[in-house]
């Protein structure tokens, strides 16, 4: 029964959740157990590439989710992706243990060299990882529901929203890049050792990180699925096409919106926890206004308000951004907002809309052959 | 003084109401269900509602009349708690205070609310439309674990019947003529069984036939529901009107049958002009 409310009715869905479950088979086999020399062999460098577009899918899917189906436009969303990052990156940070260059068993090389002499109250913890796992939903998750609830309830909605939610980002940039805030200032957190004892350099664990990364992509999107096709999820559909008629039907239309955002917020999170590990680094530049606008272009692109769209989406543009800076590094802004402008005149539903047209005309001409 | 006070026992105390289902049958041992008494309403100093008193009883098939600027629609903003009135009260029953209620609890304890335009969920199908309107827990964790009862999709069947679009149940509601989504939104503000509602100018647009059908809609609703229309639609009004009553001014400048609002010398006067 639930498998069938989530799967059965969602072909585009199954089709994309297969391939990402044949990617995480085959990749694996391919580059641990195909020798270097074979072409058929998939680089660590590609696991990695790979790792990071699932970490952006993931982080496409919690927007598309909020975006797509309750027309809530956050163009801060890459601060939750960030805050999660950074709470893995601490973790990370304290399994350097004595391994960093001024050998202090306790401090961070940062701090050491900031001079700092006793590791700061929010810094404690985050040398298990079970806390830090739980850091990585509770503080997005928690930022999310302060936020959403003075937002929600004021009836910020629209460019309102969205113009606020990228200050939030930006001001969340400004504070990290500060080196009073213990986060390692512009640079940011680096040079990560291992993760739960395996080294962090090793095949096997970009293997085992590639394969978390699948892993969460394909349950957020059941769960997503869960939530719109649930009663919940059409009173939020309802709530984008008529706010106020969804309010005269008796639903409290701030609570919907708040745990929706919420649970977007916790979603973008864990994509940039499983992020860090695989880029090595976290540093502020994640919280930058523009990589939040990026991911806007993403879903757009895909297709908003299909959930596999934004999956489509993140894979494609990203895909397109390796190419095109391989060989023009600097000039990657320019095809990405033409991509934008493109999208939206002449492709308003995405890539996959684009497929659901070459079906209707297909089976429109189907029809006039048979009289 | 003013003719068309009602008396609403004072000495009863409004119930602190905190559960938008009230939590106890509506005290309606008086007659009317609905009391709104010199409600007065202003934007930047202009009346919208000046003094109005208008009582509604159990039942009742009223339809109210006006000129435009009259405040009909202000009327149905102050009573579903969409504008706050700056004077006056409002009473749902004897005891609950609308005043101090929010929009949802409001639409929760019984005053459903048919917009002039229709508002249906277009994205969602005829079935699904009528699914969220459904009475109950309205909840988000509620709503995201729990399906239907039996006995709630039993009143779906009802109110499909009742509203006659049965045979397009799953139709996309953006699909429906222009009728047809009137009748959708009048069989989702049936699925909160509501004790009051209120629609605002339900056969505007309609055609001759569609015009008949919600004539016969809405008095087949009066009786299990008090019924509150405001129509222009001078004929309408006369083929289902029991009592109409003429707003003018934000106050209420006649109430009567139909044919003694008529031959109302005020009432010629404010639609003919001096």
């Amino acid at each position: 029964m639930l498998t069938q409310r989530l799967l059965t009715s969602d072909k585009g869905g199954m089709l994309v959740l297969g391939l990402i479950a044949l990617t995480c088979i085959v990749v694996p086999i391919l580059n641990l157990a195909v020798p270097e020399s074979s072409p058929f062999h998939v680089s660590t460098f590609a696991v990695t590439l790979l790792g990071k577009f699932l970490c952006y899918a993931l982080l496409a899917l919690a927007l598309d989710l909020i975006w797509g189906y309750a027309g809530i436009l956050s163009l801060g969303h890459g601060a939750f992706f960030a805050l999660g990052g950074y709470a893995m990156g601490m973790y990370l940070m304290r399994q350097i243990g004595d391994r960093g260059k001024y050998g202090d068993p306790l401090l961070p090389d940062f701090m050491v060299f900031l001079n700092w002499q006793d590791l700061p109250w929010y810094w404690h913890g985050f040398d298990m990882f079970w806390f830090a796992a739980l850091m990585i939903i509770l503080v997005p998750g928690i930022l999310a529901w302060v936020f959403g609830w003075l937002a929600f309830r004021s009836r910020v909605t629209g460019v309102y929203f969205a113009i606020i939610t990228q200050a939030l980002t930006y001001a969340l940039m400004l504070a990290f890049f500060r080196n009073e805030m213990g986060f390692g200032g512009n640079n940011g957190l680096t040079d990560f050792k291992d993760i739960l004892d395996f080294s962090i350099t090793a095949d096997s664990t970009r293997i085992g990180l590639f394969l978390a990364s699948g892993i969460a992509l394909m349950l957020a999107y059941l769960a997503c699925r869960y939530i719109v096709t649930s009663r919940a999820g059409k009173v939020i559909v309802s709530i984008r096409d008529a706010e106020s008629r969804t309010r005269f039907s008796g639903y409290q239309v701030e609570s919907y919106k708040l745990w929706l955002f919420v649970f977007s917020a916790v979603l973008a999170g864990i994509a940039g926890a499983l992020y860090v590990p695989q880029v090595g680094i976290i540093n502020p530049g994640e919280f930058s206004p523009l990589n939040s606008i990026e991911l806007v272009v993403w879903v757009a692109t895909g297709g908003r308000g299909t959930l596999y769209g934004a999956i489509v989406g993140a894979f494609s543009v990203n895909y397109g951004k390796t190419v095109f800076t391989t060989f023009y590094p600097e000039a990657w802004l320019f095809p990405l907002g033409l991509l934008f402008v493109l999208v939206t005149l002449v492709l308003p539903k995405g890539l996959v809309g684009l497929i659901g047209r070459f079906k209707k005309n297909k089976s429109a001409t189907n029809k006039e052959e048979q009289p | 003084m003013n003719p068309f006070k009602h008396a609403r026992n004072w000495s009863t105390k409004a119930l602190p109401v905190k559960d938008p289902n009230f939590g106890h049958p509506l005290d309606t041992s008086h007659g009317p269900i609905l009391y709104v008494e010199d409600v007065s309403v202003s934007f930047d100093g202009f009346k919208a509602l000046n003094n109005l008193n208008l009582y509604i009883d159990e039942g009742e098939l009223r339809c109210i009349i006006g000129p435009n600027g009259a405040g009909k629609t202000t009327m149905m903003d102050v009573i579903t708690g969409k504008t706050k009135p700056d004077s006056g009260s409002i009473y749902f029953g004897q005891q609950i205070n609308l005043r101090e209620l929010s929009e949802h609890q409001i639409a929760r304890g019984g005053i459903g609310r048919k917009f002039q335009k229709p508002t249906v969920f277009e994205a969602l199908s005829v079935y699904e439309n009528l699914e969220l309107a459904t009475a109950g827990n309205k909840k988000f964790w509620f709503t995201l674990t729990r399906e239907l009862t039996g006995e709630q999709r039993d009143r779906l069947d009802e109110v499909l019947y009742t509203i006659g679009l049965t045979q397009s149940r799953f139709n996309s509601a953006g699909n429906l003529s222009h009728g047809q989504k009137q009748w959708l939104e009048i069989g989702m503000l049936l699925m909160q069984s509501p004790r009051v509602l209120l629609v605002d100018e339900p056969v505007a647009g309609m055609t001759g036939e569609e015009t008949e059908r919600t004539a016969e809609l809405l008095t087949s609703l009066a009786g299990k529901h008090s019924v509150i229309v405001v129509e222009h639609d001078m004929a309408f009004v006369r083929s289902i009107a029991r009592k109409v009553t003429v707003l003018h001014q934000g106050s209420v400048l006649a109430e009567g049958s139909m044919d003694q609002v008529q031959s109302d010398p005020k009432v010629i006067e404010v639609y003919l002009g001096e």
